[in-house]
């Protein structure tokens, strides 16, 4: 609907509104977070969903123990190459919609593990992620203002047209590859589907 | 305070290396005890145990009426890689009639070999900690220890930790899996020749090794 008419309309005392809205509205404040965490950023998610912070007020208050039933996963802590095979499985067993925020340094580039063997370099190697959050750990409001990020973004996506919710688009993978063990990293190392290494940009 | 400086330096309440030495060799005369020194400010000095006596030698710790090292409070390797060794000696040469002390530099090559420490503790008698340290022959295929797991309990995941990350395997370990890494897993991420997956991706401010690395994953005109 033209948003000049609408405004017109309001005028009148009269509320037009869309399928679309409705639908956003109604996705964006009833976001269920996967009730797991790897590490000490999950003290923080906890700390966040408990009164002081209370992450209710923005729609979020049911951890979901199972993936089937989340719709959003926040990976909170360092993600170790063992552990990463799971965090992939869990994701592919959520429904979509599906959201992930990446919580704190390790998750999002592996941290001050990053120089190590045996930390992934980022989960966004291996699946699709939404929000990052840097700190170590971030504080709860910080994983607040992730959640009103992703709120937003929920409120941009369309049911057609360019920006539309990659659920609606049957070509796009709601599942991605679980790494297998290899003798020396996983295999592959990432998902080249989902991430590539970074263009070199030309020092200043 | 000082008095307490003094009860530290000994190892415990009842007798120092030497003598916790004396005593094992006493008990089980084959066993081929050293003590190894330590130069470090800490100064804390470790017992050499040969790999053949060295689970009596820990039966014996634990179950002293004197010593009653009852708890094992951590075990770790340490990788020696092969290294040339090199020790000052001073000597008399005597040159144009006149007798010069002359230092001398040795090289020596040390080979390479892995070592399992034990600290112990004694929770009865509260003293400690009596270091105890077992080598292998090689970093190769002669890297077997006896466990200490029957004689102290909870050694049993620290031996798993150093087999997965150093590849020392303990004979007569009751579960001996790797514990950190996976499976399938080849690589001993501990030892110094270790080399990680290079799956560098960008970083703000290379510098030393990461430079190098990072060198050789963007085009020549950006090395720079």
């Amino acid at each position: 609907m033209d948003e000049g008419l609408k405004n017109e309309l309001s005028k009148q005392g009269v509320f037009t509104v869309t399928m679309q809205d409705v639908y956003n509205w109604g996705r964006k404040n009833s976001v269920w977070p996967l009730n797991f965490g790897l590490a000490c950023c999950a003290i923080e998610m906890i700390a966040a969903s408990m009164a002081r912070y209370d992450l209710a007020r923005f729609g979020a208050e049911v951890f979901r123990p199972s993936p089937r039933q989340a719709d959003l996963m926040i990976v909170a802590g360092t993600v170790t190459k063992k552990m990463l095979p799971q965090v992939v499985r869990l994701y592919n067993q959520m429904p979509e919609p599906k959201y992930v925020i990446a919580m704190g340094a390790c998750a999002i580039s592996g941290g001050p593990f990053k120089q190590g063997y045996n930390v992934l370099k980022g989960v966004d190697r291996f699946i699709p992620v939404d929000v990052h959050i840097p700190g170590c750990p971030p504080r709860p409001e910080a994983l607040i203002h992730a959640f009103l990020t992703l709120q937003e973004k929920i409120d941009r996506q369309t049911v057609s047209g360019p920006n539309q919710a990659r659920n609606f688009n049957a070509d796009l993978p709601s599942e991605f590859p679980i790494p297998q063990f290899g003798e020396h990293d996983l295999v592959p190392p990432y998902n080249p589907s989902v991430w590539q290494p970074p263009a070199p940009t030309k020092a200043a | 305070m000082a008095a307490a400086r003094a009860d530290q330096s000994r190892l415990t309440n009842v007798d120092t290396l030497e003598q916790i030495k004396d005593r094992i060799t006493h008990v089980l005369p084959g066993a081929r005890l050293e003590i190894v020194a330590n130069e470090s400010p800490s100064a804390q000095r470790s017992l050499l145990v040969d790999n053949e006596h060295a689970v009596a030698i820990a039966t014996f710790l634990r179950d002293d009426a004197e010593l009653q090292l009852d708890y094992c409070s951590n075990a770790t390797g340490v990788d020696w890689p092969e290294a040339v060794v090199k020790t000052k000696i001073k000597k008399m040469v005597v040159t144009d009639g006149v007798e010069k002390e002359v230092e001398e530099t040795l090289e020596t090559l040390r080979s390479g070999y892995l070592e399992s420490v034990y600290h112990l503790y004694s929770m009865a008698k509260k003293h400690g900690p009596v270091i105890l340290r077992l080598r292998t022959e090689n970093r190769v295929d002669k890297n077997h220890l006896p466990s200490l797991t029957p004689v102290w309990r909870s050694c049993e995941y620290q031996e798993r930790e150093i087999f997965d990350l150093f590849g020392i395997v303990f004979d007569g370990h009751p579960d001996l899996r790797r514990i950190l890494m996976w499976d399938g897993f080849a690589d001993f991420p501990m030892r110094k020749d270790y080399v990680d997956p290079d799956d560098f991706e960008y970083e703000p401010t290379p510098h030393d090794d990461v430079l190098e690395r990072a060198k050789s994953h963007y085009p020549p005109e950006v090395k720079a």
